[in-house]
């Protein structure tokens, strides 16, 4: 291989890897960390399902099991560590979770998408607000 | 026992533990989050530039071409045009089987004496290398292009659909990669060859068995991370975007399983221009893939000839014309 090859071929790798630094600054949007908004009645009702942090990091993990509870065993109710008792739904009732937070877009998307997460929750569930 | 592989074993362990009590007990987190990849960054590009830069200084003294099929000859015997290629096509075909598909891998044979009477030895095509060494690089590679969900905002398109595509199991929540379980099960089975097979075994180095114990111990920290333990990844985003944008803040709350798996990564990166894993940059230079079999045709200069001081016979008659002549022989010029 001639010296000129290898060169180019060096050149091409080294911007290869650096690509996210470069990508970033020319293709990326400005970097902003999308916070979860609480509107509405969760703005207001200071309880959850589970605390803060544990739920950034295991909500999709409760889903999961309510979705077993709810389907095999037909247990629709939450019993939460801090004594509150919430439904076990996505989009059904006072005390689900679109419930409370009312808007999707802030409360789910706005991580999701910046995350590039896609829950497949949504393939079944709808929306309420959209319907309307 | 073997020092081979413990050592290389307790590394392991020792650098994933500097920084999880790093990070957990000291509170290193500037260190290990920031300190560290940048650094070994650093150090993985430069590295690799030199030592490429290094092989490419190298002379080629002859051309040596190493051939699985009929060379190019008479125009009624048939060339193999891709394994004896005699043109920049035919090597550049070869040179992307060679990358893309590892051919040379897939002709792996072994050696072994017959478990019967005659106690003959055999050889016989051995593929289970091969498959477990494509498995391995294939899902490598994209759980690092997967990777890229964290340094880019907003996401190309292009990643989310590898996402689709290496999650379309849809199993558990968070979904189910199959690149992730792909890594650890391949990178588990080269390890298991190294450690059972006598004679892979013997020939196994402490500098085999450290990359795959690190690659293990990312896997696993990763899988652990993104299944099991669970971590906040926006936390995570905002962080690595940070790096991306030279504007770096380590994120709060993460805990050290994250660090620890930055940690090997940077390692890794750090360690791969001093390690075997160069074969990485070494593939594309290989002499007996990427050059053509045309040493009929064209004459390879060797680089390291230097200008030999020759004693033509015309020379040497001039020299000896009159003792030639005496002698009897003869001569081209009588004067």
């Amino acid at each position: 291989m001639s010296k000129n090859m290898i060169i180019s071929g060096l050149v091409i790798f080294v911007i290869a890897v650096l690509s996210p630094f470069w990508a970033q600054a020319v293709f990326g949007d400005k970097h902003v960390v999308p916070k979860p908004e609480l509107v509405g009645k969760a703005a207001t009702a200071k309880k959850c399902v589970l605390d803060k942090y544990d739920m950034r990091a295991n909500h999709m993990s409760l889903l999961d099991e309510w979705r077993d509870s709810v389907v095999r065993d037909a247990d629709r109710r939450y019993d939460a560590v801090n004594g509150h008792s919430f439904g076990m739904s996505l989009s059904t009732g006072e005390d689900s979770c679109l419930g409370c937070h009312e808007d999707k877009a802030k409360f789910c998307d706005s991580c999701h998408v910046y995350t590039s997460v896609n829950p497949y929750c949504w393939e079944c569930h709808t929306n309420p607000k959209e319907i309307e | 026992m073997n020092q081979k592989y413990l050592i290389p074993l307790i590394t392991v362990f020792v650098l994933f533990l500097a920084a999880y009590v790093g990070v957990e007990g000291a509170k290193l987190e500037w260190f290990f989050g920031i300190v560290v990849p940048y650094v070994s960054l650093i150090a993985f590009l430069v590295f690799f530039v030199l030592k490429v830069l290094g092989w490419a200084k190298s002379a080629v003294p002859f051309k040596i071409p190493t051939t699985c099929g009929q060379q190019k000859s008479l125009p009624w015997i048939k060339q193999n045009k891709i394994d004896n290629p005699d043109t920049t096509g035919g090597v550049v075909i070869r040179m992307l089987l060679e990358i893309f598909l590892f051919r040379s891998l897939f002709r792996n044979t072994k050696a072994a004496f017959a478990r019967n009477d005659k106690n003959r030895l055999s050889y016989s095509w051995e593929i289970f290398l091969w498959v477990g060494a494509l498995a391995f690089h294939y899902a490598f590679l994209t759980v690092l292009l997967r990777h890229m969900r964290f340094f880019m905002t907003p996401v190309p398109s292009c990643i989310k659909w590898l996402e689709w595509a290496d999650g379309i199991v849809q199993l558990g929540l968070p979904g189910l990669f199959l690149s992730g379980v792909v890594l650890l099960a391949a990178a588990l089975f080269l390890l298991a060859r190294r450690l059972f097979d006598q004679k892979v075994n013997y020939i196994s180095l402490a500098s085999d068995y450290f990359p795959l114990f690190l690659i293990i111990a990312i896997a696993g920290t990763g899988i652990a991370m993104r299944y099991f333990t669970k971590v906040d990844i926006v936390g995570i985003k905002s962080f690595t975007m940070g790096l991306i944008t030279l504007h770096p803040v380590p994120p709060e709350g993460v805990g050290g399983l994250f660090y620890a798996h930055v940690f090997l990564v940077s390692v890794l990166f750090a360690y791969f221009p001093a390690s075997k894993l160069m074969h990485m940059g070494g593939i594309f230079l290989s002499p007996t893939r990427n050059m053509a079999n045309d040493t009929r045709a064209q004459r390879h200069i060797n680089p390291w000839n230097y200008d030999v001081d020759t004693h033509t016979y015309e020379h040497y008659e001039d020299h000896f014309r009159d003792k030639m002549i005496e002698a009897g022989l003869p001569v081209d010029k009588k004067e």
